[in-house]
């Protein structure tokens, strides 16, 4: 058998599983309608933000601390004409709004490099949430928003369904030439510059479609929380998490930041609920073990290890 | 016919004239070679053609069309390659997706990705790196990492080909490779700039030769015309009487 032929094999190996727990997916909130359902769109919802960060900041390089703002406008897009539209075209506003920031920002700011951009982009979380609350004290005089309520089972299908776009974007951009483009901007912009890649315009489009993932996932996410004002919206954890899991998880793959943020989301939930008072302490010790012995993340791991299981194979043999 | 034509090329470094009021002209398939002592202004005038750098004042025109100012992947894409005197290769890619980058997106865009593997494994023969193409370019020797840069440039199908110090750092035996590779390339019908510290080289490669001193063109002329030339030699070998003491 030659090469690529086990390589297809071994591909569609990989499709059938992905299907198969896909179809397992969507049957769940027939058999545990309750917390199960809860828990489990709380980890899609990580797992849209930390898939949505790795796809522009994974082969670039450039750090953006930016995914707070605009899970923060997909929020308040919900917020705001949540009741007067029907859900998806709210989802979808959501995410274009994230979508056309992201395009404003990118252009402006892409040209920072390093440490330079990460600082702004988070700068910007800050001047939205804090222009925000500025806006309802002095002009409407209010105080944050509701917004209209959904039952479990939709946000959960609502996330399930961004999920899987996300994932076919991600993949198909991985593949493409631009995926090449990426990786060539994080290891040497001014090489590919003049290679012919449009670095500006690869960055700022690649920027702002992870943004529209953010902000659909916060459309969606904001009829779980029934209530919302700029700080709850522009929470600067929602910045922070997205490259944590992304380190768990390692970025060298595309199932690594999915399984580093399913992992890590779950382990938060279970340290919360058992261990409340220690949770802080032992979720940090996990974390930094994590960053100090995996270098390549949880699925460098498995790999090493499932590489030393076939290694010690051959040698049997 | 001239492909590339400087006139009063300037820019500045802060008060520091880098490169002042330089005309040049390449013609078309020639080898042209650039010389002069560290800090002439041989790369910053490399980096101006290539739209690294904007010029200050004057005009560059390649093809008869006025390129200044123009975006480096403009340039790229009209047919201008370069490499780099301090390799920039995609360090952790492998050799031939260095090499495909450059044939995705250079002269002829729209290449499906069957073509730009097959146009990469080419250049790759070409250059003469088939053998480590699935080699992280971070791997390769110095001398590999530059004639990688060679062959990521020609992907990008250039009529002009600006080579920054190929062959600086090379053993004797790389270095006859480099200079062979070079006169393959133009013998393919693409113009070639070289910045070169290695006079066998370029005298060998080269028809004309411009020599750049302190920002300012003193000489552009034959290799035998320059080797002889007085301004030439007192600029690299000092003035007489300082010579003397």
């Amino acid at each position: 058998m030659d090469s690529t032929t086990l390589t297809s094999k071994k591909s569609l190996v990989w499709l059938a599983l992905i299907l198969i727990i896909f179809i397992l997916l969507a049957f769940v909130p027939l058999y545990a309608p309750g917390y199960p359902i809860v828990l489990l769109s709380s980890i899609l919802m990580y797992v849209i933000m930390t898939v949505s960060w790795v796809i522009f900041s994974g082969p670039t390089g450039y750090m953006s601390l930016a995914p707070a703002a605009f899970f923060g406008v997909g929020i308040y897009t919900s917020a705001i004409i949540g009741k007067a539209l029907p859900f998806p075209i709210v989802v979808g506003i959501g995410g274009l709004a994230s979508f056309c920031l992201a395009l404003l920002v990118g252009a402006l700011t892409l040209r920072l490099r390093g440490i330079y951009f990460a600082i702004f982009t988070f700068g910007l979380v800050m001047l939205i949430a804090h222009s925000l609350l500025f806006w309802e004290l002095h002009v409407t005089g209010t105080r944050g928003r509701f917004v209209m309520v959904m039952s479990y089972g939709t946000v959960y299908y609502y996330m399930l369904g961004v999920f899987v776009l996300l994932l076919i974007t991600a993949y198909l951009i991985r593949g493409s030439k631009y995926g090449l483009a990426l990786q060539g901007i994080g290891q040497n912009e001014d090489a590919a510059a003049h290679t012919g890649v449009n670095v500006t315009m690869v960055k700022v489009i690649t920027f702002a479609i992870s943004a529209f993932f953010m902000g659909a996932a916060g459309a969606i996410m904001a009829t779980k929380w029934t209530y919302i004002d700029p700080f709850i919206a522009f929470n600067p954890f929602f910045s922070f998490m997205p490259v944590l899991m992304a380190i768990f998880g390692g970025m060298g793959q595309l199932y690594g930041p999915v399984i580093g943020a399913a992992v890590f989301t779950y382990l938060e939930e279970i340290l919360i609920t058992r261990f409340a008072e220690l949770y802080m302490l032992i979720f940090g010790t996990i974390l930094v073990v994590a960053i100090l012995y995996l270098p390549d993340g949880l699925v460098g791991l498995i790999q090493r290890l499932w590489k030393g299981i076939s290694e010690g194979k051959h040698v049997d043999t | 016919m001239s492909i590339l034509e400087g006139k009063g090329v300037t820019k500045y470094f802060g008060g520091l004239a880098a490169i002042s009021n330089v005309d040049f002209n390449v013609e078309q398939g020639e080898a042209f070679g650039l010389i002069g002592p560290n800090g002439a202004g041989k790369t910053t005038l490399f980096n101006l053609i290539s739209a690294a750098l904007t010029p200050r004042s004057g005009t560059i025109r390649f093809k008869g069309r006025d390129i200044t100012g123009l975006s480096p992947y403009r340039i790229c894409r009209m047919g201008v390659a370069r490499t780099f005197q301090l390799v920039k290769v995609f360090a952790d890619m492998p050799v031939l997706n260095n090499v495909i980058l450059g044939s995705y997106f250079g002269m002829s865009p729209g290449m499906s990705s069957k073509d730009a593997v097959r146009e990469a494994t080419e250049l790759l023969e070409f250059v003469g790196l088939s053998a480590v193409k699935g080699t992280p370019a971070k791997d390769l020797t110095l001398a590999n990492q530059k004639r990688l840069e060679v062959a990521r440039a020609l992907a990008t199908n250039p009529e002009l080909l600006l080579l920054d110090e190929m062959m600086a750092g090379l053993n004797p035996a790389e270095l006859a490779q480099a200079m062979e590779l070079v006169t393959r390339i133009r013998d393919k019908g693409i113009t070639i700039i070289m910045i070169e510290h290695v006079m066998k080289a370029i005298m060998n490669v080269c028809e004309r030769i411009m020599v750049l001193h302190h920002g300012q063109k003193i000489a552009e002329s034959t290799p035998q015309e320059i080797a002889t030339s007085e301004t030439v030699i007192k600029i690299y070998l000092g003035e007489k009487a300082h010579a003397g003491s």
